[in-house]
């Protein structure tokens, strides 16, 4: 039986008080507890950045890669060994942004990972230059005179890019997060959580304010169906006044990409033996004669 | 004339079969008990162009190829019009009626002209023109006397998919261009082949095919790659066998994906791999350092093309030996293998997986062009999988970590530098990793301390692998000699048969060649290296890097330096005419 307190460390963070991270830290472990997962049965893949130092801040399996990176590590470790539960941590910058190519091809694939990129509208540990989410005009250091590039929409990307579980939530709202990280760790699939957060040095807009005046429960609305493309896609495309968080689109009529790998039928990939094939090895010779 | 002794070309535009044609022929040859040598030239295109493959033929194991030519098969007026110099006074073309030839030129150069109805012969016989390969093939053996029963085999084996009907009307034809060759010109064609009974089996086999043996027979379970020449088909190998061996074979978005793939699977307790050349190996190179830092093991099969950028990507180069030996930014234990032969390909192929698993790091295996797609005869034993051991260096059990009272900590300092490795998934290892210099218990540190005790602890790995796993260069030949050839990769072939000719002309010459790049155990090398007399170095490539290796390490310059660039690899005469224009050589 799981329990939140078997994922607490003693390791301190290094975030600044009130970071959005310190949220989604609490959610992610609230979510591997009610799902009953104990530490050694998950894998957090992260990249780099402050939200990327997450894993080293928790008790879990964790490998804390490079930036932009994690999507294909983790996609290598759930081939490796399907019975870990990995899951994905990434900024925005990491994820929509250097990575962005990984994340597209993972979502195309059906990788069954979940992950979750914590947005901030910023770089943050390299002190606040503007991100692919950026709204245009924003002024940093990297854009003194605002900057002229369009903020990119993740909801809109996954669902180009065949993602079959797309989400949203936010840091300041541990419950709804932990809620939504634990069905996108049960859908069998790729599972996007973008997640809304606080970057409280460096973003003096999208503050924890800002956000509660603005996000709603999209599973809240009357006749809303998250298997539905169309009405996805009408919501992905909300942003500034309302913002919708929960499930936004869904689809579990797809199978894993795991599931569909010849070589994983027989069990995880790490448990099968390696060597002493021997007829098998002579045919691999006789076929070159 | 000796039989058995003759060099074939076999020249056309890509899409004709002159791959197809060779390596068939090249079958019959080594399934009549003969020794081949096999090199193919071909374009960067899909049709068109000039491609040619070059097959030798010997009684005896061979290592490279000649730039004498006894027969071509000219499937176009462009493959008679790059190789006729070639080819030594006697010898012949094979040619279609249709295409027509400069008779004045073939008297000039006492070039036989074994033109014949190659196309009409598949089109009465066989029913259709595409059959005129096989009308070649059967036409080649005929003038050489081949045994017709190897061929028919091969056929056999080549078109059995196709059905019976095809099988028999392919034979038929062969069997007409055979007879017609053989009346016609046979008497004029003084070099034969004649199959050797009761051999024991051989194969025929490239580098690459090899890598993906020697990866197989290691129990490598995954492998992701992005496609790129010439590395792709240990993919394709690999891919063609992974439903039998269980192996995960991913094509990835991109070669970083492809590293990073590898790097995850390993991380997990697989054994991984990845392939590119080095275009692709610079995508990887940032991955690279990871799984060095990680301690990752992981195996990259880097099969080197010409450079820069996209190159020569069809032709051969040892270009990017300095480039492994230092790719990817900061220090780590760099362990690099350099096979330059098919036998040191598949021993290569595995030992690479043990030297990852030993020293938790990643293994480059640094091949080139040459030696992915030269095809050799080997003895079937030669690759012996009972000799393959599988090392997967120190590793905590799941039993172990049952009765673990103290947490474990991944990298955990060390006399050897090697901490024992827990394969994710036990409730005990609970740990990370990460690609921030990091504690024992693998959390992010800048403390000076443990940044010192965790590099001296992986640049232990280096120094101990130089000890306990690295040979010296292996040489050929006599162990002292006046002259030794110095090289590395595939240019070991021509190398060995240039010292067997210097040899044979009163110059006593052997071959070093460094299988084992590094890292090095110093006084051993500097101590060979300043045995030598003569030290000729010879490498494929402009800055001579295997030169400034040696001279890095022993101090050492060449006395006299061959390099090569044009994408071509090195003939016997060519390196023995170089060595001669260099070397004051009594005769």
């Amino acid at each position: 039986m799981s329990e939140l307190k078997l994922f607490n460390t003693t390791e301190k963070s290094t975030w600044c008080p009130g970071c959005g991270d310190f949220g989604i830290l609490a959610g992610i472990k609230a979510a591997l507890a009610a799902l009953d997962l104990m530490p050694h049965q998950a894998m957090i893949v992260s990249g780099i950045g402050c939200g990327s130092k997450l894993p080293h801040y928790m008790t879990v399996n964790a490998y804390n890669s490079l930036h932009g990176r994690a999507v294909p590590i983790a996609q290598g470790i759930k081939l490796a060994n399907h019975n870990l539960k990995v899951i994905i941590v990434t900024g925005d910058g990491d994820g929509y942004g250097i990575g962005a190519n990984h994340l597209m091809q993972g979502m195309r694939r059906n990788a069954d990972v979940t992950h979750i990129i914590e947005n901030n509208q910023i770089y943050g540990l390299t002190k606040g230059q503007y991100s692919p989410t950026s709204d245009k005009g924003v002024v940093t250091s990297f854009s003194p005179e605002g900057s002229i590039e369009a903020a990119l929409n993740p909801l809109a990307l996954a669902l180009a890019a065949g993602a079959t579980f797309i989400s949203r939530t936010f840091a300041g709202d541990v419950k709804h997060m932990s809620a939504l990280i634990q069905e996108a760790v049960k859908h069998p699939g790729y599972s996007v959580v973008d997640t809304l957060q606080p970057c409280v040095t460096y973003n003096k807009v999208n503050t924890y304010d800002w956000y509660r005046e603005r996000v709603y429960k999209v599973e809240e609305e009357a006749g809303y169906n998250p298997t539905d493309r169309d009405q996805a896609w009408t919501r992905a495309q909300e942003w500034g006044d309302r913002i919708p968080v929960g499930i936004i689109y869904q689809d579990t009529s797809r199978g894993t990409y795991e599931s569909q790998v010849s070589a994983l039928q027989k069990g995880p990939l790490v448990q099968q033996e390696l060597n002493g094939r021997y007829p098998d090895y002579d045919a691999l010779k006789e076929a070159l004669v | 004339m000796p039989k058995n002794n003759i060099s074939i070309k076999i020249g056309g535009e890509a899409g004709q079969g002159v791959e197809s044609g060779g390596a068939g022929f090249a079958r019959a040859l080594v399934r009549g008990g003969l020794w081949v040598f096999g090199l193919q030239d071909y374009m960067s295109r899909i049709r068109g162009g000039h491609n040619f493959y070059h097959v030798r033929v010997s009684e005896e194991p061979i290592y490279s190829h000649v730039e004498d030519v006894h027969l071509l098969l000219a499937f176009n007026k462009d493959a008679v019009g790059y190789h006729l110099s070639e080819i030594v006074p006697g010898g012949g073309v094979i040619h279609d009626e249709a295409v027509k030839v400069d008779e004045a030129a073939f008297a000039e150069g006492d070039v036989r002209n074994f033109e014949l109805p190659l196309v009409k012969l598949a089109e009465e016989v066989g029913g259709h023109r595409i059959m005129m390969n096989t009308a070649a093939l059967g036409a080649t053996a005929g003038l050489t006397q081949y045994n017709f029963e190897r061929i028919e085999d091969v056929i056999e084996n080549n078109f059995k998919r196709k059905g019976a009907d095809v099988v028999g009307s392919n034979v038929k034809v062969a069997k007409a261009a055979y007879d017609m060759a053989g009346d016609r010109y046979g008497a004029d064609f003084p070099w034969k082949l004649e199959a050797i009974p009761n051999q024991s089996k051989k194969m025929l086999i490239n580098g690459n095919q090899a890598i993906g043996m020697g990866a197989i027979a290691a129990g490598c379970k995954f492998i992701s790659t992005y496609p790129m020449t010439p590395a792709s088909t240990i993919t394709e190998y690999i891919a063609a066998n992974a439903r039998k061996f269980g192996i995960v074979q991913k094509e990835t978005e991109d070669e970083i994906a492809a590293i990073l793939f590898a790097i995850g699977a390993a991380h997990a307790g697989v054994r991984a791999m990845t392939a590119s050349s080095g275009g692709g190996f610079c995508l990887m190179v940032e991955a690279y350092g990871l799984a060095a830092m990680t301690e990752t093991p992981l195996v990259i099969a880097e099969v080197a093309r010409g450079g820069p950028s996209t190159g020569l990507p069809t032709r051969t180069e040892s270009s990017d030996l300095q480039f492994v030996l230092h790719a990817s930014h900061g220090e780590f234990p760099r362990i690099v293998l350099t096979p330059g032969t098919v036998e040191q390909c598949f021993e290569a192929g595995y030992r690479a997986f043990n030297l990852a698993d030993k020293y938790q790091t990643p293994v480059i295996i640094l091949s080139d062009l040459f030696l992915s797609n030269q095809v050799r005869t080997v003895p079937a034993d030669s690759f012996d999988f009972h000799k393959v051991s599988i090392d997967r260096g120190e590793m905590v059990s799941y039993e172990d970590l049952d009765k673990l009272t103290q947490p474990y900590e991944r990298h955990a300092l060390t006399q050897s530098g090697i901490s024992p490795r827990a394969i994710p998934g036990h409730e005990k290892a609970v740990y990370i990793t990460t690609g921030d210099e990091h504690s024992e218990r693998g959390w992010i540190t800048e403390e000076s301390d443990i940044r010192n005790r965790q590099m001296e602890k992986r640049m232990r790995k280096e120094t101990l692998c130089a000890e306990q796993d690295m040979r010296l260069p292996i040489i050929w030949g006599p162990e002292t000699a006046d002259i030794s050839l110095v090289t590395f990769g595939s240019t070991i072939g021509a190398a060995e048969e240039a010292a067997r000719m210097m040899t044979a002309d009163g110059t006593p010459t052997n071959v070093l060649q460094f299988v084992d790049m590094h890292p090095f155990q110093e006084e051993p090398l500097t101590e060979l290296i300043n045995s030598l007399k003569t030290m000729v170095i010879v490498e494929m490539n402009f800055t001579a890097q295997l030169a400034q290796v040696i001279r890095q390490y022993t101090g050492r310059k060449p006395d006299v330096l061959l390099t090569k660039y044009d994408g071509r690899p090195y003939s016997p005469e060519e390196i023995v005419r170089k060595v001669r224009e260099k070397v004051a050589v009594n005769v």
